[in-house]
């Protein structure tokens, strides 16, 4: 079994997250010195080489990604740390900010100088207004020591929009504009923000960079899987004993994560279902459990590792009136620059809601089922993509429980 | 109270600074005055629409007054299946308002919010941006009683 492993909550608890001398005690900023005495070359085929995918939810190889900025020739670049979690039943970005902002700041700080940038903005999500302050004096305390020499970092805040966290829709946010995705390509590494090269990666993400560097790519691409290695951090929410945090390594299974980690289901109830990923995530019945985590295991099986949020339902749980809300939330959380999300997402909540109170058909299970194949290939971005997710899963693993509320 | 002209210039060199000018705006206004969004437009260069876009698209912003205290419910998964409905109906009990009104008084807002963030101890409410975990009915009258 698949034991804990700290990499990117490798300080959690042991530091005051507001004194940067307890982070340089504990090594910090180390790597930043010894990614800075490699040529960006070397530094960005190491990245490539630890294997170490985006943690965000796409899984694009991290090095890979920096190398196309890096080639980009622009007279500026930029480094944008996604903060912007917004998948429900997530906070491990939090707890990464919260307890080791240095550990983000020294990741930013190896990419600015891998792909040759000189700003960087973290797009924090406006939900939590207290990082910005954590987050403001961790880059002032950094600026102070010399660490950062010409980089500068700018906390910028959301207001409350999902959509956001898709990086092009977070580009336009920081731009000062609506939030709504860009037709891609052109990709960000070639022309993001304000139309220059820019990388964009989770907080995971470059808190995982300062620990391959220092100790190596070949380290890394050892732990958990080989094809997503390294650690993932999950949050446990729903009806689970310990609603906690884990991180692990990724060949971790579903069924350690529930019933090792998190201690199984409260009150002696049964397992009914598990969504991972965050709500746009598959759920998952109790036969699929002994699947790894990593990203292509969870793909083979129709799933998304996505954010690492694990949302477990006991066996008293109302799966349909459970999507049904899901529903209303990317109903919600549209953005409505493109029509097949738009009408598709509200056309899904109108179903659903018809279906969960009763007054459904077998029809309506069929249009449904259509209306979510259309719009996991004919939506724009990320959102409208998977938003069908959690409907067309459930149809396929619960039937029954459809079934039982229809007329 | 500061101005929101004021308000606003002292972000009018910031690259897409509108965003940020906003947040400080409601800070001190609870919310967006129609004039607020105009001075906004003339001073980062907007067209009138543009900025009256970004005000609306983000669920934070309110273009209509709002009580000085707002309250933000979460209602995801995680939450909705910890019983939000119950602590939602015991707000709107003790305020004596409807979800996405505003107290007579002008002392507190009630709103739907999605994921806060704070999922290990649902359900959870947010008053003005600071979160309450575990939240009961029964809680209830004693947190509001911080803001009365």
């Amino acid at each position: 079994m698949a034991e804990e492993m700290r990499i990117v909550l490798r300080n959690y608890g042991k530091i005051d997250p507001l004194k940067i001398d307890d982070y340089i005690a504990q090594g910090g900023y180390k790597a930043l010195e010894k990614a800075r005495s490699m040529d960006r070359e070397t530094l960005i085929e190491e990245v490539k080489k630890s294997k170490l995918r985006g943690r965000g939810g796409a899984g694009f190889n991290c090095g890979q990604k920096w190398s196309f900025a890096y080639q980009a020739q622009a007279d500026q670049k930029y480094v944008v740390c996604n903060a912007d979690e917004g998948e429900p039943g997530t906070y491990k970005d939090r707890l990464i900010m919260e307890n080791d902002p240095h550990t983000l700041i020294e990741g930013m700080a190896i990419c600015a100088y891998a792909i040759g940038a000189t700003k960087g903005y973290i797009y924090c999500r406006g939900e939590y207004p207290h990082l910005v302050g954590i987050l403001n004096t961790a880059i002032s305390q950094a600026k102070e020591k010399g660490f950062l020499k010409d980089f500068d970092i700018e906390v910028r805040s959301g207001a409350g929009a999902y959509v956001c966290g898709e990086e092009t829709a977070l580009i336009e946010s920081i731009e000062g504009k609506r939030g709504e995705p860009r037709f891609k390509p052109p990709y960000p590494p070639s022309e993001g923000l304000w139309g220059k090269p820019t990388i964009v990666n989770n907080v995971e993400t470059f808190a995982n960079i300062p620990v391959i560097v220092e100790k190596g790519a070949d380290w890394y691409a050892s732990i958990g899987v080989p094809s997503y290695p390294g650690t993932k951090v999950f949050t446990l929410t729903g009806d689970i004993n310990n609603k906690t945090f884990f991180e692990v390594p990724t060949n971790t299974t579903i069924r350690e994560l529930i019933y090792k980690y998190g201690g199984g289901i409260p009150g002696g109830k049964k397992f009914k279902a598990v969504q991972i990923g965050g709500t746009s995530g598959a759920f998952i019945p109790e036969e699929l459990l002994d699947t790894p985590v990593a990203f292509d295991n969870m793909a083979a099986i129709g799933a998304t590792l996505g954010s690492g949020a694990v949302f477990v339902l006991d066996e008293t749980r109302d799966i349909v009136d459970v999507v049904t809300r899901i529903a209303k939330f990317f109903e919600h959380e549209s953005c409505g620059k493109c029509a097949p999300c738009r009408e598709g997402t509200a056309r899904m909540y109108e179903i659903m809601s018809k279906i969960n109170s009763g007054k459904g058909t077998t029809k309506d299970i069929e249009t449904i089922s259509r209306l979510g194949r259309v719009m996991s290939c004919s939506c724009l971005c990320g959102l409208g993509q998977a938003a069908p997710a959690p409907v067309l899963t459930t149809i396929q693993h619960f039937k029954a429980d459809y079934h039982a509320k229809l007329v | 109270m500061k101005g929101y002209k004021e308000i606003i210039a002292s972000y009018a060199n910031v690259p897409g600074g509108i965003i940020e000018a906003y947040h400080a705006i409601q800070k001190e206004f609870s919310y967006l005055p129609e004039e607020a969004i105009l001075e906004a437009a003339k001073v980062f260069n907007l067209p009138v629409s543009e900025a009256y876009g970004v005000a609306t698209f983000y669920s934070m912003f309110s273009v209509k007054p709002r009580g000085k205290n707002v309250i933000r419910i979460c209602e995801s998964a995680p939450c909705h299946v910890a019983g939000a409905a119950e602590v939602v109906a015991a707000l709107e009990r003790e305020l004596g308002i409807c979800m996405g009104e505003s107290t007579q008084d002008g002392l507190f807002a009630l709103e739907f919010t999605e994921c806060v963030g704070q999922c290990q101890a649902t359900p959870v409410i947010t008053i003005n941006g600071k979160p309450y975990l575990n939240v009961s009915p029964a809680k209830i009258p004693e947190i509001l009683a911080e803001y009365k």
